[in-house]
């Protein structure tokens, strides 16, 4: 069956979907990761900050994020984006902003919600008298956090956070919705211009299988070797 | 130089001390006994603010615990504690314990806090482990470094809530020794313990909790030879009984 394809056309698109399309998808996804821990983390400490109000707005964020579809999310942001930033900022017409920036501020916020739940658990996981032994040091409750408790959640949540951003690096390719050229928009606008859609797909679907499959098994490994040092 | 009285502290309805009213001055050793749910704990962790108190005033070196003014973690700083469970943090080396708070909290640099760590590790007996992580000591060593984090502060009264309750019968001693050379040193503390041992060799005084109560607050030599309750009479025949 496989006598009438063409694999030629991987060899001669290789540049384009790999030093263009998967430097765009892995960007993506590492600097979506970044923002989503960082906005992530502050939301979970907003969950546990024990302030009724800030807890409840987190809650809702998470709530919400999580109950939209992440195409439907990336849509809209798209859309709307230019038009929050007018209101922003009070400029007289919509603010410009890229494809890139409009998908990265999406998946960031969308990923926030889903790591904040890993770093609310993370920090939960830390046995009380860990703060306590801090706070009795004379540390603050920032500093608690920041030299005490933080680190040992992220360090315990790690293969779930990591685990987290292969999903990440899977659902990247949803911003093929906005035309941009991520990986998978890459080898799908080749696979239209040759007419090579089975052979382009098939080799799409293997890329993406080979990079989790081995990000996978990486954190496994790391894993047990946190498993170990405990 | 600790000042509590008619301290109350409910959770929730429960109420887990009672008109609790004691004092320990400077350079003194007392002993806080009772059966365990008796609340000594709770006092203990009362003195310095780990725990809030509803009703009645703690005052430590003068300074008044309940008073919204009070910057809480500034005054933590001077109180040393030491935890039955050690809690040293995990993630950081033996040296790092000692030296993140004297860093963080007294603007101490690395070099000091070193140096101060260091004599301190080496006081307690454990120069060689510096570079390991708790993990890889033993529950008395652990501990051991616990009192030496306190003390790198440089504080002016120690507190310890049942410090060798989670340690295996062999390294209880080498904890004790400790705490007694701080005793005979002269340094403030109130220490929740079992320990009469320890208790009859340096404690001053002789603190009886039970049921959230001050039962009985007595001199060691008044305590150990006629307790004048009956809940003590019985609670010293228990544990001395074996």
């Amino acid at each position: 069956m496989f006598a009438s394809f063409d694999f030629d056309v991987i060899r001669r698109s290789f540049g384009y979907l790999f030093l263009d399309g998967m430097t765009f998808t892995l960007t993506l996804t590492g600097l979506a990761a970044l923002g989503g821990l960082i906005f992530g983390t502050l939301i979970a400490l907003m969950r546990l900050s024990g302030f009724k109000l800030l807890g409840r707005i987190a809650g809702l964020y998470v709530d919400l994020m999580r109950s939209l579809p992440l195409v439907l999310v990336i849509f809209w942001f798209y859309f709307l984006v230019p038009y929050i930033g007018q209101w922003v900022t009070g400029s007289s017409r919509p603010i410009q902003v890229g494809a890139f920036t409009s998908s990265l501020v999406t998946f960031i916020m969308f990923e926030a919600a889903y790591f904040s739940e890993i770093m609310r658990a993370g920090i939960q996981s830390i046995s009380k008298g860990q703060p306590a032994a801090a706070q009795a040091l004379g540390l603050t409750y920032r500093q608690t956090m920041r030299y005490v408790v933080l680190p040992q959640a992220f360090r315990n949540m790690l293969p779930v956070l990591l685990t987290q951003t292969i999903v990440l690096f899977q659902d990247t390719s949803l911003v093929y919705v906005l035309s941009i050229p991520d990986f998978l928009g890459a080898a799908s606008k080749v696979a239209q211009r040759d007419g090579r859609l089975v052979e382009m797909y098939l080799f799409a679907a293997a890329v993406y299988f080979i990079i989790s499959c081995l990000a996978s098994f990486g954190v496994r490994r790391l894993q047990a070797r946190i498993a170990f040092v405990h | 130089m600790i000042e509590i009285s008619h301290v109350d502290k409910w959770y929730g309805a429960f109420q887990a001390l009672k008109d609790c009213t004691t004092s320990v001055a400077k350079g003194e050793v007392v002993v806080v006994c009772g059966p365990s749910g008796s609340g000594k704990s709770t006092l203990i962790k009362c003195v310095n603010a780990l725990e809030p108190f509803q009703n009645g005033q703690i005052v430590v070196d003068g300074i008044k615990l309940n008073d919204p003014k009070t910057d809480l973690p500034k005054l933590r700083a001077r109180v040393g504690m030491v935890f039955q469970h050690f809690e040293l943090f995990p993630h950081l080396k033996i040296i790092e314990n000692l030296c993140l708070a004297q860093e963080k909290v007294l603007g101490r640099s690395h070099a000091e806090a070193v140096a101060k760590g260091s004599k301190l590790l080496d006081r307690v007996g454990l120069k060689d482990h510096a570079r390991k992580y708790p993990a890889e000591l033993s529950g008395g060593q652990q501990q051991r470094v616990a009192i030496a984090r306190a003390l790198a502060m440089d504080p002016i009264a120690m507190l310890f809530d049942e410090p060798t309750s989670a340690l295996d019968p062999e390294m209880i001693s080498e904890v004790l020794d400790v705490m007694v050379d701080l005793a005979r040193e002269g340094m403030t503390m109130m220490v929740v313990t079992h320990e009469m041992g320890f208790a009859s060799k340096v404690a001053h005084r002789v603190i009886f909790m039970d049921q959230g109560e001050i039962v009985e607050d007595a001199l060691k030599t008044d305590f150990f030879g006629s307790p004048r309750s009956d809940r003590a009479q019985k609670f010293l025949s228990k544990i001395l009984s074996h």
